[in-house]
């Protein structure tokens, strides 16, 4: 591991000043993932940010249309919060970290901004993993690689595991910096980018800035549900997953959104599946018509058709999972 | 074990430096050398930016303060093993995988290889090396015994620390509660089975 310097300011404005000063910066939230991106020098900064003393970046509040999260709450002060019970898809995504460890360590922020899990892209060839101009995945082992989204250079997929939740929420983040008291809102769904260069970096995040907040609407009387697909029974990623949050009216769906996980450069939001669910009861058959759909534009690689089973199978069981939870 | 040994202390690192580096030293003169270096050592705890050199910081562990200095790279887990001499905490994968790191930090087991020691000066780090003193032996030391719970023992103590924590927090879990929180623990040998009925009886006996 390089040296660095340690920062650990106590308010988001000391922390994006800090952010600001010198040219190569990390941001420490629950370390899960950052140190060990320092050990292996995937990251090499000058300067390391912990967030950890900034209290309003653990805070969980009632704002008017909604409840914010402060990025630095942990999974597990989240599957906790009584303010939350009603994002059941949430929750799904907690029980799901099969690790004390990382529950009580592992942050909201920090799950959002985890870098890809390509094992290309952590032994060193880049979030493209190009060699020699030729795509190692492409030619090489993809058994975890994109099936959606993957036409371009990156066949990565992305790590995030409450993204599809959250998406499917309509969740917002707010991103701060790099300029002193900047801060922006936006939809968590463009938060993402599939990138064309090893450079870009696959959110908008620039050098600077960093999610200091998420913002749910008011759960009012909306289903949801996660469901992701494991290949182990302790701490492991999803190969697939898909999260729902549906709204029933005397078993009439009015309202469905559909996102997958883990399964292109971006959280996948499956629009045509969760346009044609309106209207229609929830059962085994729509479900799996909407499940089929959500696959349909499928481009699997050489090695990961078996994926377009498993995200067919996750919306499937996220909506029927939805739909039980649903207020009757 | 620890794979940055070599530069862990940088070349010319002293006292002198040191109180330079953190501003201390206009009141070097006038103060006695204890109350100075307690001085440095509170201000440092403080400082909300601190260089990359080697660093004063105290650790306190199973219940006793520790001085040490490390730089900020140092992760929890070098420290207690390299500095400390707390072997008991153990150096498998150290990148949050196996969890053969686990100590429990204000009660909440954490992969000790996920944390700076600098980050935790000023919270309570407990080891597995706590679980059996002269006085007393935890409980769940005696269920691991009773219940076969190792093989070779290298995941040992940080599974037996993961289920301190665990059955800390959840007092009256199932088995099959213990299987979910538990998977952050990786056994090689396979001792699962037992490691789970330990936990279990643990948890069980407190209520």
């Amino acid at each position: 591991m390089k040296s660095f310097e340690y920062a650990r300011p106590e308010t988001e404005a000391e922390a994006v000043a800090f952010l600001g000063e010198v040219e190569s910066t990390a941001i420490l939230a629950g370390g899960t993932d950052l140190t060990s991106l320092l050990r292996a020098e995937l990251v090499t900064p000058a300067r390391v940010v912990d967030l950890k003393r900034i209290p309003s970046l653990h805070e969980v509040t009632k704002v008017d249309d909604g409840i914010q999260i402060g990025s630095l709450v942990t999974l597990e002060d989240l599957a906790k919060h009584s303010l939350l019970s009603n994002y059941r898809s949430l929750f799904d995504v907690v029980d799901g970290v099969r690790a004390i460890q990382v529950q009580g360590s592992g942050t909201l922020g920090g799950d959002l901004c985890h870098l890809p899990n390509c094992w290309y892209f952590r032994s060193r060839y880049g979030l493209l993993a190009m060699e020699n101009g030729e795509s190692l995945p492409e030619a090489g082992d993809n058994r975890y690689h994109a099936i959606l989204g993957n036409s371009g250079p990156a066949k990565f997929v992305n790590a995030s595991r409450f993204a599809p939740a959250l998406i499917a929420w309509g969740a917002h983040v707010r991103v701060i910096g790099p300029a002193p008291e900047q801060a922006e809102w936006l939809p968590l769904e463009y938060f993402y980018v599939t990138p064309r260069s090893n450079a870009q970096g696959n959110t908008i995040l620039k050098p600077g800035q960093l999610i200091s907040h998420v913002w749910l609407p008011d759960a009012g009387r909306l289903a949801s549900a996660t469901y992701e697909v494991m290949q182990m029974e302790g701490l492991d990623w999803p190969m697939a997953s898909a999260a729902a949050t549906l709204k029933l009216e005397s078993g009439i769906i009015r309202q469905a959104s559909i996102v997958m996980g883990h399964v292109a450069p971006v959280p996948w939001v499956a629009q045509e599946a969760s346009r044609l669910l309106i209207g229609q009861p929830l059962n085994e058959e729509t479900a799996s018509v909407a499940a089929d759909t959500a696959v349909t534009r499928a481009t699997p690689m050489s090695m990961n058709e078996y994926k377009v089973q498993l995200a067919r199978t996750a919306v499937k069981r996220a909506l029927l999972k939805a739909a039980d939870q649903s207020p009757v | 074990m620890d794979r940055d040994q070599a530069t862990r202390q940088g070349p010319g690192f002293n006292r002198r430096d040191f109180l330079k580096g953190s501003g201390a030293a206009v009141a070097a003169t006038a103060v006695t050398t204890a109350v100075v270096e307690q001085q440095a050592a509170a201000q440092q705890q403080a400082a909300k930016l601190v260089s990359a050199a080697p660093q004063a910081i105290t650790l306190n562990v199973n219940g006793q303060d520790h001085k040490l200095t490390v730089e900020p790279r140092v992760t929890l887990m070098a420290a207690l093993r390299d500095d400390l001499n707390l072997t008991g905490c153990k150096d498998v994968c150290d990148r949050a995988n196996c969890g053969a790191c686990t100590v429990l930090i204000d009660g909440k087991p954490v992969y000790s290889c996920t944390r700076f020691a600098i980050e935790v000066a000023g919270q309570k780090v407990v080891t597995a090396e706590s679980l059996h003193t002269a006085e007393k032996t935890d409980l769940v030391v005696e269920k691991f015994c009773e219940h076969d719970g190792m093989q070779c023992g290298f995941c040992t103590p940080g599974f037996v620390m993961a289920v301190r924590g665990f059955c800390n927090a959840h007092p009256k879990a199932t088995l099959d509660d213990c299987r979910k929180g538990l998977g952050g623990n990786i056994c090689r040998c396979g001792t699962y089975a037992g490691v789970l009925q330990a936990a279990f009886d643990t948890a069980q006996a407190a209520n």
